[in-house]
């Protein structure tokens, strides 16, 4: 055996070791979904059984936890989503001098403990609220959708400012040109060119409300999320219940990412067929000239 | 009421740098003018000034009269077409065209009229379904020429639409171009680094050199008679010769130089003494002309079937292009030879400023 | 000095700061050093009007006054609400003497419980993203710069899922594992290596494996990323001259995805030292981690202007991490961010 071939070896031992670093635990966890032990284990494995997650699915607050996760989710889109297309186009246009100190600020939220910002948003909202008299904002769901929109807003700022460096401004004068009030430039060519970017950072504001937890254990003050009220869970006890949500979550990603996947597949492949026309187009055209 | 474009004292500063300086133009209505010049001149400044996009630190720009200071890109009566063409890469070929009749609220049917009407003029009759993604080179340029057509405006700017074909498919386009604008009569400003494109198809040329208009006039005068060293250097190839005046009478004066006397004619009436350079042509130059003889050695050869380059190297180590017509015999390689120009086709103008 | 004179101050801090530009803006479109359409005429009155307002609520209202309110809140006394702006409603550092030498009836020199539990935080989570870079540098070099597009795009997918596990499930996998009836201890006992199982939670194993496994993903992707950008090209030249594997490395792609270490270190280092679910579902009762204490303070002792002072000090801690990173890799805040 070459150099080359212990190398490959050793890439493929390391590559599956890794892999089973990362999955072997989740593994684990599902397996004991299954098993009709009333404790998570593996072994010995009693008998398969779906009994846990029929314990899952009728577990109120679970439930309760799920509908207000669902909503927080909805209220993090809806917020952080206009605020990051506001942050990145503001950073593109924001003069030299404030620049580094605009970036600064909007970026923090990146870079800062989540259960910061929980705690940060508390204090602040039950004073601000308190003083100004709109006490009905100091509201756990409220208040759990601020904070997580606070760094959330930041990912979907990167996520629109990547693809706004590629933007070509000459779209936006020609728009104008043609006749196009500004509000028409903006809505008729800028957001349709973000629109993909306006998608995925919908998808992933989402993605990161519903797990996240560091900063909704503060915010939410006594009203619960799903991540909540699986803490509680397990600080009680352990339960396969929690195994099968595990196994319920994975299973809806898992499905996610195939059907985006193919998605982005059916995306390519019409993208390749429209660089051939344009391709064939120019082959004869110059054949022609 | 004529749609004249007018630059009346056109300075344009960003900074401490100075773009454009006192441009200061008349462009009839139904002209096909060019702006020529190096990268840099301060071209693109004018147009973008035309068009709207940036207001002059001093002066106007007026169109058909009026003084167009304050009104934005999108209320004036110009259309531009843009190096990159900018088309919208989120929009059909219809919708691209029709985008400028859509936001001035014009009813679908009218729209797609008119659309139907462009296509066919670009020749793209059937392709306003298809995506800008999937056209060729020179499909897309006639997109974005029906996109501007499509508002009528009454005049039309053009930033180097030509620069991205490929050479071929660029000399096909200038005709095209220039059959276009006749057809719709209107006023096409265009700009341009490449002479061979502005001398081809333009009525005038102004040609730009360090934001200042050095000279405008029509290909011809622009060719035959530049008025400034840059002109004479920068349009057409040209050899120059300098020293400095020994002889001026109003319409010729003799220069002397390394090389020996020479006459030329003297447009700008220079004086004796004054400091000047020489130009003439390359297809002027004559194998044995008696007249403003320079001796030199043929360095360089080369063969174009109708044209023949010959490259020299004069006494002095000065290089000097002739350029032969098809029925002339070109001398032998690395042989002394002897040639001269006629006085009424050489042009003494003032050497160019810094540099 | 008297507090009640803090919230308005604050308030108008972030106002006062963006007018100050503001106008600073309009001082130099005067004297013609800013030039080109102002931000209005650019775009247009609506969406300018937008883009303000969302900015405006995003930076002030969900950034920075929370952070200054969190801030200011860390210097007052706890107080019953109805000696709020009373006379004893005055700044004071006594939130942070607590911290550094306990309450002032214990007689102790040191408040040595939160002082550890601090250190060993810090100290553990660098071990933690050091640990995760290791293991993490081989995989992001081989998918940026060895494996086909085909795999690529195959070890990708494998990557999403278990990213978007939340914390809490990944740390009860752990727990699964490591507990006193979990698999290590039935395998172990089942091989007959143990008579009595060991409680590797009790010994805080389980917290600090839950806490080195749960931002392993965040090390890749930045380190991915940043891989991806260099060119094959110099690699193969490397290799030409002769460098060994281990100087192409150290010396071109290291130097080379230098942006994309340090952000994956600075947010491997701040999620690890602000993580709550590991240590709140692996820890023992006496396993010692500073955010549960930070946790405590606010829902055990209810005293949330100490806690606000104990979240400023963590806060403290991962700027002086940032600033580290930044002052050592010679990188700007907006390559870390990238």
């Amino acid at each position: 055996m070459n150099a080359r071939q212990v190398m490959r070896v050793m890439v493929g031992f390391y590559l599956v070791l890794f892999f089973a670093y990362l999955f072997g635990p989740l593994i684990i966890m599902g397996i004991t979904a299954f098993n009709t032990a009333p404790y998570p284990t593996v072994i010995p494995f009693e008998d398969f059984t779906l009994q846990w997650f029929d314990i899952l699915f009728r577990d109120k607050d679970m439930m309760i936890g799920l509908q207000n996760s669902l909503k927080i989710g909805v209220l993090v889109v809806l917020i952080s989503v206009p605020c990051g297309l506001a942050g990145a186009i503001v950073m593109q246009q924001v003069y030299a001098r404030a620049r580094s100190l605009y970036y600064l600020v909007v970026v923090s939220p990146v870079l800062t403990p989540g259960v910061i910002i929980g705690i940060s948003t508390i204090i602040f909202w039950k004073d601000f609220t308190g003083a100004t008299g709109i006490g009905f904002l100091y509201d756990g769901l409220i208040l759990a959708a601020l904070g997580q929109s606070s760094f959330i807003s930041a990912y979907c700022m990167l996520i629109f400012l990547s693809r706004l460096q590629r933007f070509d401004h000459a779209l936006e004068e020609a728009a104008l040109d043609l006749g196009a009030s500004n509000a028409q430039v903006f809505r008729h060519i800028l957001i349709p060119y973000l629109r993909p970017a306006v998608l995925s950072a919908a998808v992933m504001a989402f993605l990161s409300s519903f797990e996240n937890y560091n900063t909704t254990t503060f915010a939410i003050l006594s009203d619960k999320t799903l991540t909540t009220v699986l803490a509680g869970r397990v600080r009680q006890g352990s339960t396969p219940a929690i195994s099968a949500l595990a196994v319920t979550i994975i299973a809806i990603t898992v499905a996610g990412t195939i059907v985006y996947e193919l998605v982005k597949r059916r995306e390519d492949a019409r993208k390749a067929a429209q660089r051939r026309t344009a391709q064939d187009a120019e082959r004869r055209e110059l054949a022609a000239a | 009421m004529t749609a004249d474009v007018e630059l009346d004292g056109v300075t344009v500063r960003f900074g401490d740098f100075t773009a454009v300086e006192n441009a200061n133009l008349r462009i009839k209505e139904g002209e096909f003018f060019s702006f020529l010049g190096p990268s840099g001149c301060g071209k693109t400044t004018i147009l973008r000034t035309i068009s709207g996009f940036i207001d002059p630190s001093e002066g106007a720009v007026r169109i058909g009269g009026k003084d167009m200071r304050g009104i934005g890109a999108n209320k004036r009566p110009t259309a531009l077409i843009f190096q990159s063409l900018a088309l919208f890469p989120m929009m059909s070929v219809a919708d691209n065209i029709g985008y400028g009749l859509r936001v001035r609220g014009i009813s679908k049917s009218i729209r797609q009229k008119k659309i139907d009407e462009l296509l066919n003029l670009v020749a793209l009759g059937d392709q306003g379904a298809k995506k800008v993604d999937e056209l060729s080179g020179g499909q897309r340029q006639r997109v974005a020429i029906a996109r501007a057509l499509a508002v009528e405006p009454q005049v039309l700017l053009l930033d180097e639409p030509l620069s991205a074909l490929d050479l071929k498919l660029r000399q096909h386009m200038r005709n095209e171009l220039r059959a276009i604008q006749k057809r719709v009569g209107i006023t096409f400003i265009y700009i341009t680094h490449d002479q061979g494109e502005a001398l081809t198809m333009s009525d005038r040329i102004a040609v730009m050199n360090r934001g200042r208009i050095e000279q405008v006039g029509d290909g011809r005068s622009v060719y035959d008679a530049p008025r400034t060293a840059f002109v004479a250097s920068f349009v057409g190839e040209n050899n120059a010769i300098t020293g400095f005046i020994t002889e001026a009478a109003e319409d010729y004066a003799v220069i002397e130089g390394k090389l020996g006397q020479f006459r030329g004619t003297n447009p700008l009436g220079l004086k004796k003494g004054a400091c000047a350079t020489l130009f003439v042509r390359p297809e002027a130059l004559r194998f044995g002309a008696p007249e403003n003889p320079i001796a030199a050695t043929t360095r360089e050869i080369a063969y174009e079937g109708n044209l023949t380059h010959v490259g020299l190297r004069a006494v002095d180590g000065s290089h000097l292009t002739v350029l032969l017509g098809a029925g002339e015999i070109p001398p032998v390689m690395d042989a002394q030879a002897s040639f001269g120009f006629d006085a009424g086709r050489a042009i003494i103008l003032p050497p160019q400023q810094d540099g | 000095m008297q507090a009640a004179l803090g919230h308005p101050f604050v308030i108008a801090l972030p106002f006062a700061v963006g007018l100050l530009f503001w106008l600073i803006a309009i001082r130099e479109r005067q004297i013609g050093r800013i030039q080109g359409l102002s931000f209005f005429q650019r775009n247009g009155t609506a969406v300018g009007l937008f883009l303000i307002v969302a900015v405006a609520f995003w930076a002030v209202f969900m950034i920075v006054l929370p952070q200054l309110f969190m801030v200011e809140m860390s210097f007052r006394p706890k107080l019953p609400p109805s000696a709020m702006g009373g006379p004893r409603d005055v700044y004071t550092l006594q939130n942070y003497h607590y911290f550094l030498f306990g309450s002032a009836t214990s007689s102790a020199e040191w408040n040595v419980v939160h002082i550890r539990a601090f250190w060993l935080t810090i100290i553990a989570s660098i071990l933690v993203t050091l640990g995760n870079f290791l293991l993490c540098y081989p995989l992001a070099f081989y998918m940026a710069q060895v494996a086909t597009a085909a795999r690529l795009r195959f070890l990708l997918l494998l990557l999403i899922t278990p990213y978007w596990v939340n914390e809490i499930l990944r740390a009860f996998a752990f727990r699964v594992i490591f507990s006193t009836g979990g698999l290590i201890n039935k395998l172990l006992m089942g091989a007959g290596l143990l008579s009595e199982p060991i409680d590797f939670l009790g010994l805080d194993v389980g917290m600090y494996a839950g806490l080195s496994y749960a931002y392993l993903l965040l090390m890749v992707f930045p380190l991915y990323n940043a891989i991806e950008n260099l060119p094959k090209a110099q690699i193969e030249a490397a290799r030409d001259l002769g460098a060994p594997w281990w100087h192409i490395h150290a010396f071109i792609v290291m130097p080379f995805a230098k942006p994309g270490i340090a952000s994956g270190c600075t947010l491997v280092f701040m999620l690890t030292s602000g993580a709550l679910a590991a240590p709140l579902v692996l820890g023992g009762p006496r396993s010692l981690w500073f955010t549960p204490i930070v946790y405590d303070r606010f829902y055990q002792a209810f005293n949330w202007p100490q806690g606000s002072a104990y979240a400023f000090i963590l806060l403290l801690t991962c700027i002086a991490f940032v600033l580290a990173v930044m002052r050592i890799g010679k990188l700007s805040l907006g390559e870390i961010t990238r």
